[in-house]
């Protein structure tokens, strides 16, 4: 199944259009937190930007982490998330390895479901929505383009 | 954030209290600029002092803003240390979408703070601290000291002043989130008498969407005129740097203290000579997929072996015409190095880019000696305006302490306010006629952006003085609307009549849609009544006699027409703000 990545991350102009369309057409909000992906400063604006968002883990430690199933393994990484079982523990949270799940005040989380639909709203192409294979290019890091040179 | 008031904060810094009022007006006002107004006449202390303690600080957003593409910028209104008159500046970064989610319409900060302080706001959190700590830094230290101290990295906006809002000087910015500005009239010196050095604002909460699908298809129209067709080409491309070899080629840029209005040695400031050796990356207010931000870099040696330090500069064409093209420096680097400084002290570029022009022109003129410049002002001379430009920050001397205050004030000690060129402040980067000087010396912001004087002198309208008229007061109407809303006025071709009118209806906001060109004309009428009332004589307002000299692409300047237009651009504006006075009821 396609995930979403970030393979072009160092082309983010900080627009936040990818968190709010994940918030506007998945989620039904208005927002930057209540959303799958988003987007960081990385110590200030002048050193660029960075995604908080789900790497499909597989097995996901926070599918591991739920007590109640809310959170089930996603084929090809990733998790399905059923909202009806959540009981707002926060455990998925604490077991999410890179921050990507965001709990909202009433301890709602939110995570990447990988539906792609934040895609074509990234001016910069930023975003990709693919089939993806570990082992291949690692995900939101780019293989360099030139030999490197052992020095 | 749909509602038909506003959720306002109100922030007591004597007193070190807060608390939130909900205000009606929603369909009166709208917002932003409408919004700031009411709140300005409601809180502003008319007849006291711009820096009485008690004066308000308002931030305002809009109806739409977060819920559409550009919807971005904050209006920030004061009563101006410049003219000690009502006053407006505009910002984006992350200010909008912050208070967006802070769930507050507008902030009004009265007081003053016992110590240097920064104010934190988000939905779930107010404190006033104590940063007295960071008083006298520049301000890139207290961004990293901000960022470094307080959470919400990514997702709050960080608004600070430099050494110059410290000093209270009237070309003092409050810089939001490193690469944008609350620039001109002063509204930096406001956050200086208070004590303030910082607001951060922490965009931490968020807001279901309004049933239906309305709303995501008006969104995904807007989206797609601002991302798929070239009508913000302009803004993402070049930038607004673009400008410089368009208005170079029209005789219309203003050089050397626009002595001249074209020089092929412009070629080295366009913006195609920045995007080819000097643009590192693009940057974004949130919430505006175009990105017009252009950062750039100056790069310097600090030692005899070879290492440097390099820094990231955001420009645009008003700064690279204040600070390179008035001042003769015609090169992209130098100008950068300038726009450094200035940004470390906390200045607005352009206010003291065309003061130190005047200055210069002083200068070669014998009317001021190097006892009072202390550094050999000369055009092209960037090393000496960058020590210029720390003094005006500090105040060095009396001579930089008037500058400072204003090129008019300077030049009332000194004389030499024929080639001031001081259109209500300091001009703005367009040579392009009367219609244009008029626009900005009467206006309401003395802004090009208040409305389209420099767009009227390129087009063919002919020379009648009350087409002119009528072409200003209705272009400023719909530029009021929109900086109601709060758009980013870049934004305008997209944002038509009809499409704001769907944008307001798809998120529930019918009756405000059904009644903008109303609403538009009471904003419009409401800011330029508190203008008035705060001491703005239209009347009163020279043109310096530099203006009349310049040799533009269409020929001279028709001073006849220029004068014409003043005059009744000032009558239009007096009815506008006194309909009971002058018995108009309206100018439209």
């Amino acid at each position: 199944m396609k995930i979403l990545t970030t393979p072009r991350m160092e082309r983010c102009i900080g627009c936040h259009s990818c968190s709010l369309a994940c918030a506007r057409l998945v989620h039904k909000r208005l927002s930057w937190d209540t959303a799958g992906i988003r987007i960081r400063s990385s110590g200030g604006l002048s050193t660029g930007f960075e995604p908080r968002l789900c790497l499909a883990c597989d097995p996901a430690p926070c599918v591991a982490a739920c007590p109640t199933g809310a959170y089930s393994q996603r084929k090809g990484g990733g998790v399905l998330v059923r909202k009806k079982l959540c009981i707002s523990c926060g455990a998925c949270a604490k077991a999410c390895p890179v921050d990507a799940i965001y709990l909202d005040t009433t301890g709602e989380p939110f995570v990447c479901i990988h539906c792609g639909k934040c895609v074509p709203y990234c001016p910069h192409d930023c975003l990709e929505h693919a089939e993806f294979s570990r082992g291949a290019t690692p995900l939101g890091i780019q293989t360099a383009d030139a030999e490197e040179v052992e020095l | 954030m749909i509602r038909d008031f506003f959720r306002v904060l109100l922030v007591d810094l004597s007193a070190g209290r807060s608390t939130i009022t909900d205000i009606d007006g929603r369909n009166t006002v709208a917002g932003g600029s409408g919004l700031a107004a009411m709140l300005f006449e409601k809180y502003g202390l008319l007849d006291k002092p711009w820096n009485d303690p008690g004066q308000p600080l308002i931030l305002a957003i809009g109806p739409l803003t977060g819920y559409f593409p550009l919807m971005s910028k904050t209006v920030c209104a004061f009563k101006s240390p410049y003219h000690n008159q009502f006053a407006e500046s505009h910002a984006g970064g992350r200010s909008a979408l912050s208070m967006c989610f802070a769930d507050y319409d507008a902030l009004v900060i009265t007081g003053r703070a016992k110590s240097p302080s920064a104010l934190i706001v988000g939905s779930r959190h107010i404190e006033i601290k104590d940063v007295h700590y960071l008083w006298g830094t520049d301000l890139y230290v207290t961004g990293k000291m901000l960022r470094r101290m307080l959470p919400g990295s990514g997702h709050r906006t960080i608004l600070r002043i430099g050494p110059a809002g410290e000093r209270q000087s009237p070309m003092a910015c409050i810089n939001a989130d490193s690469y944008r500005h609350f620039g001109r009239l002063g509204a930096g010196a406001v956050m200086g008498s208070k004590n303030l050095k910082g607001i951060v604002i922490q965009g931490d909460s968020s807001f279901l969407l309004p049933e239906g699908k309305d709303y995501v298809t008006v969104f995904d129209k807007v989206y797609k005129d601002m991302t798929d067709t070239d009508m913000m080409s302009k803004y993402h491309n070049l930038g607004t740097p673009g400008n410089v070899r368009v208005l170079n080629d029209l005789k219309a840029l203003p050089i050397r203290n626009l002595q001249s209005t074209s020089d092929p040695a412009a070629e080295g400031i366009t913006g195609e000579r920045f995007a080819e050796v000097a643009l590192l990356r693009n940057a974004a207010c949130a919430g505006c997929p175009v990105g017009c931000i252009h950062i750039g870099f100056v790069r310097e040696r600090f030692g005899e072996e070879n290492r440097y330090i390099y820094r990231q500069v955001s420009y645009d064409h008003e700064l690279i015409f204040a600070i390179g093209s008035m001042l003769g420096v015609m090169d992209c680097f130098e100008v950068l190095k300038l726009i450094d400084v200035a940004e470390k002290m906390g200045l607005d570029v352009m206010s003291p880019g065309v003061a130190l022009a005047w200055a210069t022109e002083a200068l070669a003129k014998g009317m001021i000696t190097e006892k009072e410049t202390l550094v050999p002002l000369a055009f092209g001379n960037s090393a000496s305006y960058r020590a210029a430009l720390q003094h005006m920050a500090y105040g060095t001397n009396e001579f930089y302490q008037l500058l400072s205050q204003s090129t008019a004030k300077a030049a009332e000690r000194y004389g030499g306010g024929d080639f001031a060129c001081v259109l209500g402040q300091e001009m703005a980067g367009y040579a392009t006629g009367g219609a244009y000087f008029v626009s900005q010396a009467l206006g309401f912001r003395h802004s090009h952006l208040d409305s389209g004087g420099y767009s009227y002198d390129q087009k063919p309208k002919g020379d009648k003085v009350e087409d002119a008229v009528k072409f200003l007061i209705k272009d400023e109407k719909g530029r009021v609307f929109l900086t109601s809303m709060v758009s980013c006025l870049f934004a305008r071709g997209v944002y038509t009549d009809e499409v704001l009118g769907n944008c307001l209806k798809s998120v529930g906001y019918g009756t405000l849609a059904d009644n903008m060109d109303t609403v538009a004309g009471e904003i419009q009428r409401l800011r330029w009544k508190l203008r008035v009332m705060t001491g703005y004589s239209p009347e009163n307002v020279s043109i310096p006699k530099r203006f009349t000299e310049i040799t533009t692409w269409k020929g001279q300047i028709d001073s006849v027409f220029l004068a014409g237009l003043k005059d009744q651009y000032a009558s239009a504006i007096r009815d506008l703000a006194e309909p009971e006075k002058t018995g108009s009821g309206s100018a439209q």
